[in-house]
């Protein structure tokens, strides 16, 4: 089964995250920050990472660039939730080693398409 | 996760409620410390999570409200804008409406909430910040029904893969869309050495014949899209887009090439193409003979040229260089192959001439003759041929005149009045057999023995074998006929013979049974120009050994290193004679701690070959040893390597006689020390 690392602060995203990932098959871990969200990856078996990028204690720009540091953490997919208006974010995202985006606010089915997209 | 979730909405309320919370104390710490990053950034985040949350969670009012907010305490954040006391008023206020949305979303006023925002856009600056560009509008596309070709050049970044992106799945999805014709792109893969393991070096370009729109195609790439790694051509005109001989054609070929042939550096020697045209004056071209010359010449520089271009390209660590060394390596290989072709001559021309010869010995002699020929198809250089022709003229003449016996007597020994000739020739690896046998009374040793003593070839007391009795025939100055007869007999007929095969590096045996009849067999190479060589080094020195002589190649058993002198080795339960190259060509230097055996063979002769370091196989164009050197014998000619240097080439045949030689003695020690 497929671990999907949901990290967000808000823990009710987290939630939806969770449902709609748990439905559709996968395995979840939840991480409320960068920090943790990189304690998470180190213990290995994560395939995708789905982050915020405004969180405290660790934002998610510096997860991603240290994400990318780990063995655990290279070549799988990390998408990340973003508000459309954040074409520069995305840029940033992206540089920092971000796969791809998933648009807030989202669609189960939209959410679903993009995961399955990044992981098959 | 356990098994009964809260309702999301309620979190949501809840979590919303300590972010405005938290936005609160931050705006009034703002008030007294306008000029904090940290204090900006956690109002600025909870700003967005509040955002985000509530458009998931249904709050649209909060998360469209929010939004502007938003966008205006972005330009503090960005530095834009100082964070003014008034700003600090109106985001205050903002926050209690925001509050009023979720908490009691029927009971405020919109129009507030556009009063506040206005105060807000106002405090940031005059003009209200511009909203960010969104995601391109997808161009509209009328849903053609009928698939359209498109190119799709992608390109991803050296750090994709780490990046997580999956080339391998968008190309999968491509194919999802209709019939998609990939082809890798391979131009910017550097160096083995140079590689990076975790970079992306490759690019794929895909001809993609699908109806789906656009749109479609960008959705697969749509996280790169923007990145200017992915360039997607539309079809500008079918037809124009499949006849367009762009690099995608040109690159597209290579694979097929590179899977129809192999580029191994020096393909095998491909011996007689038959092709039943060449060589027949008839519906082909005539081309004299020395322009043929000059062609396979030039063709034997080339290759010369092309071993240094190899080695050249080898050193270096050049992809580009050695990608183009490779090619030329097989185009001057396959011209090397047609231009020998072209010299291809089938031997059948040469038989022919022979029944005149045949009709007209059997007329003079008195002797009923047949001829019986096969192999006529077999094709040889057409200066070997032509060189044939004269030795052959005597073997078949010698075999009518001597080997044959008279009518009477043949019939009186119970056999056929008309004597039997046949010639036959025949392939055997690079070389070719040609027999000319009778069966006539055979060989007479004790007359030839005899004759030899007679001569002074050999001492009266010499203790020879059949077979070494029968070479004496070769031996200049002999001849048994008790008359001199016009056809043959003057005794300048065998030894000639010897002379010119050995001279077109070939060799000449003869076996005979009294009563049966004698065989010649001549055994010659395919061509003088060009052999396979397989190049070994001995000492400092480096010699070639013609690859179809060449059966095998074994490490020296390290127990035979040490030993010197004449020794056997086991080859799958048979014993082969070896020589120790070292010693045969006193190169004086230490010995390889890993000695290699090379085991060449000529018919049934097996002989092993030690040597340092076999080096591989050469397309080694023959030069002849001058005529200072007409009287070695362990080299048959010598090779230009690609570095310029000289290689002498080992005389099979010669290396085999003196294995043979070298076993015999070593036999008779055997035999001694029993």
């Amino acid at each position: 089964m497929r671990t999907v690392l949901t990290v967000d602060d808000s823990a009710s995203i987290r939630q939806v995250v969770a449902n709609l990932l748990t439905n559709a098959g996968y395995r979840v871990v939840e991480a409320a920050n960068g920090a943790e969200g990189l304690k998470q990856l180190q213990a290995g078996g994560v395939n995708l990472v789905v982050t915020d990028l405004n969180m405290p204690v660790m934002d998610g720009l510096t997860f991603i660039r240290e994400a990318r540091k780990l063995p655990t953490g290279k070549g799988i997919p990390i998408l990340f939730l973003s508000t459309e208006s954040d074409a520069v974010k995305k840029q940033q995202a992206k540089e920092a080693g971000a796969t791809g985006w998933i648009v807030k606010p989202f669609q189960n089915d939209q959410f679903l398409a993009v995961v399955g997209k990044v992981l098959r | 996760m356990s098994g009964s979730l809260p309702d999301p909405a309620e979190t949501y309320r809840q979590e919303a409620a300590e972010l405005l919370d938290m936005l609160e104390q931050s705006l009034l710490d703002l008030d007294h410390r306008p000029d904090d990053r940290d204090l900006v950034d956690t109002a600025f985040r909870a700003l967005h999570t509040i955002k985000g949350s509530g458009a998931m969670f249904g709050f649209d009012s909060v998360a469209a409200f929010t939004h502007e907010f938003e966008t205006a305490f972005d330009r503090v954040r960005a530095g834009l804008a100082p964070c003014s006391r008034a700003l600090v008023a109106a985001a205050l206020r903002a926050r209690d409406h925001i509050r009023g949305l979720i908490e009691a979303p029927d009971a405020t006023d919109p129009a507030v909430g556009d009063t506040i925002l206005s105060a807000l856009h106002a405090a940031v600056s005059d003009d209200a910040a511009a909203p960010a560009p969104a995601l391109p509008p997808t161009a509209p596309e009328s849903a053609s029904a009928s698939p359209r070709t498109w190119r799709i050049c992608f390109r991803p970044g050296p750090d994709a893969l780490v990046n997580g992106t999956n080339p391998l799945l968008m190309l999968e999805e491509l194919r999802g869309l209709g019939r998609a014709r990939v082809t890798a792109l391979l131009d910017r893969v550097p160096p083995l050495d140079a590689i990076d393991p975790e970079s992306c070096y490759l690019g794929w370009e895909v001809m993609l014949e699908t109806a789906a729109p656009r749109s479609a195609i960008e959705e697969v790439f749509l996280f790169i899209l923007d990145d200017a790694a992915v360039r997607i051509e539309p079809p500008s005109d079918d037809t124009a887009a499949q006849a367009e001989p762009g690099p995608a054609a040109a690159i597209a070929a290579t694979p097929d090439l590179a899977e129809a042939e192999p580029p191994s550096v020096v393909p095998p020697l491909r011996p007689g193409r038959s092709d039943p045209d060449i060589g027949r004056v008839g519906g082909s071209l005539r081309v004299q003979a020395e322009r043929l010359d000059a062609l396979m010449d030039r063709v034997g520089e080339l290759v010369i040229c092309q071993a240094r271009l190899h080695q050249l390209a080898g050193a270096g660590a050049d992809p580009g260089l050695t990608a183009v060394a490779e090619e030329i390596g097989r185009l001057v290989s396959e011209l090397r192959d047609t231009t020998m072709g072209i010299r291809m001559v089938p031997i059948g021309s040469l038989f022919t001439r022979f029944r005149r010869l045949l009709h007209d010995l059997s007329r003079d002699l008195g002797k009923p003759v047949e001829l019986v020929t096969s192999g006529e198809e077999t094709e040889l250089d057409k200066t070997m041929i032509e060189r044939m022709a004269d030795p052959l003229v005597h073997l078949i003449r010698n075999a009518v005149d001597h080997g044959l016996e008279a009518p009477d007597a043949r019939e009186a020994a119970g056999k056929p009045r008309a004597g039997g000739i046949r010639l036959v020739a025949r392939h055997a690896g690079a070389e070719v057999l040609v027999t000319v046998a009778d069966d006539g009374r055979g060989l007479d040793a004790e007359r030839i023995r005899a004759k030899a003593v007679e001569n002074g070839l050999i001492a009266a007391d010499a203790r020879l074998t059949e077979p070494e009795i029968h070479q004496l025939i070769f031996h200049p100055g002999f001849s048994t006929a008790r008359e001199i007869s016009a056809i043959s007999g003057r005794g300048v007929g065998m030894d000639v013979v010897k002379r010119t095969i050995e001279a077109l590096r070939g060799s000449i045996e003869v076996t005979s049974r009294p009563g049966h009849g004698t065989e010649v067999t001549l055994r010659l190479p395919l061509t003088l120009a060009i052999i396979e060589g397989l190049l070994v080094r001995v000492g400092r020195g480096i010699y070639a050994i013609p690859l179809s002589a060449v059966e095998e190649c074994v490490e020296l058993p390290p127990d035979e290193a040490s030993r010197g002198g004449f020794s056997l080795l086991s080859i799958r339960g048979a014993l082969v004679p070896f020589l120790r190259l070292r010693e045969l060509l006193r190169t004086g230097t230490a010995p390889d701690p890993y000695q290699k055996v090379v085991i060449i063979a000529a018919g049934e002769h097996r002989v092993g070959l030690v040597v340092d370091q076999i080096l591989g196989s050469h397309q080694t164009v023959i030069k002849s040893l001058s005529r200072l050197h007409a009287d070695v014998k362990t080299f048959s000619g010598a090779t230009i390597l690609g570095d310029g240097t000289v290689a002498l080439i080992l005389d099979v045949a010669q290396l085999l006689e003196i294995g043979q030689a070298e076993e015999e003695r070593g036999r008779a020690k055997l035999r001694e020390a029993a």
